[in-house]
């Protein structure tokens, strides 16, 4: 039987750090408590001492191991794995949508996930019709739950913009009658953004997706417009005005890396000193043949990217505490309970993706994959078994996840991710795993800098 | 203590009682739509 690590320690930015596994307990110690815990649960306190003494000398090692002998007792060090009967979305609520407003796009960016735009499929406009179903269907099935998540999605939702407006109204409309709370999102690319749409959005809706790639080369080498152009001059100043006149409310600038700008670094840095202080950079998803495609032979080069990141975010940081890139935050205390940590994003099960037809899917990312269509927002759910499989598959099910440190920060990962990369959605993607670790320990490094 | 500094002495044990209620944001949703990020999700049942 493999012995599951109940702790992870690590060292980085300047700081020894330790993560106990179950009980999300997190330390920041001296090396000598650093090295104790290595040792700490094959051997009594006499022979660390007599291990250790000639480093630290004999009254530090008693001191130390007594430390964490009373975290121990505390729970928070070593702590067993929590038996509990596990229970998750028994009366099958669903909570979040993404809507996708418009199979069409007017960039035709490279790496794009729905095909540019279509989700290999007919180029199509969601109806008003369809749209209205949509929201009724998602308040009706949302059970007790109060805030229901809607995130307008395409293709490129503003292609459908006068839809969002009156989705948006019939929303607040129908949010009295269910005893709702709509929280509108929706991620755009921006080409189509002017003063009107600019307002409206900030107006009602609670978080917005600005899509770019940092560097104006870097941008227009993989997002460009239909006639084969850079998107960056159009963009940027259009996003710019948004975020302008957006005022405290939430926005993320989100850019995708892939291996020919492994230096994201320098794209979130260009974010920043562009005005953009939410940021958010992901690893581009697509299949390994692609020329573009992060593959294990870049992955020590991503990993050391995120820590030199992570040291640029700490400088940063101390100068100007509303910078936010989205994979360094974290939250120690007020953060999610261990059932939401166990199921992680609830695709599937809590969260659908409604095509233009009305279609039901687990998420964005699956729809267009016929064998993941779960029904239609007339019929509801009708491949039950299709969301039992997504319901049931979380840190507990999954064989990887059992043995591994990081499973209640990152919840068993990206369902999409696992299938595009085993055609199984019980086997994490290698190489997400590996880049979402080294983000939970520079996010955890970073606290432990900025709270000196 | 000397030679530990706890950052979080949280333990996700105590959550199990009242966790569950789904009325956190969807990770995903918010701002990568391309991966998974429980930990900086913030609990709204607190």
């Amino acid at each position: 039987m493999i012995k599951v690590a109940k702790i992870h320690k690590f060292y980085l930015n300047n700081k020894y750090i330790v993560l106990d596994v179950n009980s999300g307990g997190v330390h920041v110690v001296d090396k000598i408590v650093y090295d104790i815990l290595d040792l700490y649960e094959d051997h009594t306190r006499e022979d660390i001492v007599i291990k250790l003494k000639s480093i630290y000398g004999e009254k530090a090692v008693i001191d130390a191991y007594n430390e964490i002998a009373i975290l121990v007792k505390e729970g928070i060090l070593f702590s067993e794995e929590n038996n509990f009967d596990f229970k998750y979305n028994e009366s099958n609520i669903i909570k979040a949508m993404c809507l996708h407003v418009a199979h069409d796009c007017n960039l035709k960016c490279n790496y794009c996930f729905a095909s540019q735009g279509n989700f290999k499929g007919e180029r199509s406009l969601m109806t008003l019709e369809v749209g209205k179903k949509a929201l009724e269907f998602l308040a009706k099935n949302s059970g007790n739950r109060k805030n229901l998540e809607v995130d307008f999605f395409g293709g490129e939702p503003l292609m459908n913009f006068q839809l969002v407006k009156e989705l948006v109204k019939y929303g607040r409309e129908i949010e009295k009658i269910y005893n709702k709370n709509f929280r509108f999102t929706i991620t755009t690319n921006g080409v189509l953004l002017d003063d009107e749409k600019i307002e409206f959005i900030n107006e009602n809706m609670d978080n917005v997706v600005l899509s770019l790639d940092g560097r104006k080369e870097i941008n227009d080498n993989m997002r460009q417009t239909i006639n084969g152009e850079g998107s960056y001059d159009i963009i940027l100043p259009k996003f710019k005005k948004m975020v302008e006149k957006r005022g405290n409310k939430d926005y993320y600038i989100r850019g995708t890396f892939t291996n020919k700008n492994i230096d994201f670094s320098k794209d979130a840095l260009d974010f920043y000193n562009n005005g953009f202080k939410k940021i958010s950079i992901e690893p581009v998803v697509t299949s390994e043949e692609m020329d573009y495609a992060l593959r294990a032979e870049h992955l020590d080069e991503v990993l050391k990217e995120y820590e030199k990141f992570s040291q640029d975010y700490i400088n940063i940081k101390r100068k100007d505490k509303d910078f936010y890139f989205f994979h360094f935050m974290i939250d120690l205390n007020q953060g999610p309970c261990i059932i939401k940590r166990a199921v992680g994003c609830g695709a599937g099960s809590e969260y659908v993706a409604v095509t233009p037809e009305g279609d039901l899917y687990p998420c964005h990312q699956f729809v267009g994959e016929k064998e993941f269509l779960l029904g239609n927002i007339e019929d509801g759910v009708l491949n039950t078994e299709l969301r039992d499989k997504f319901k049931n598959s979380n840190v507990y099910t999954k064989e990887e996840c059992r043995s591994c440190w990081a499973r209640f920060y990152c919840s068993g990962g990206c369902h999409a991710n696992a299938y595009y990369s085993h055609t199984d959605i019980s086997r994490p993607y290698k190489l997400g795993c590996e880049m979402e670790k080294k983000r939970i320990e520079c996010a955890i490094s970073i606290l432990a800098n900025l709270e000196e | 203590m000397q030679y530990i500094k706890t950052l979080s002495g949280k333990n996700l044990k105590n959550t199990i009682a009242k966790g569950g209620c789904g009325e956190c944001q969807t990770s995903c949703q918010s701002a990568c739509k391309t991966s998974c990020t429980v930990g900086n999700q913030k609990c709204e049942n607190n």
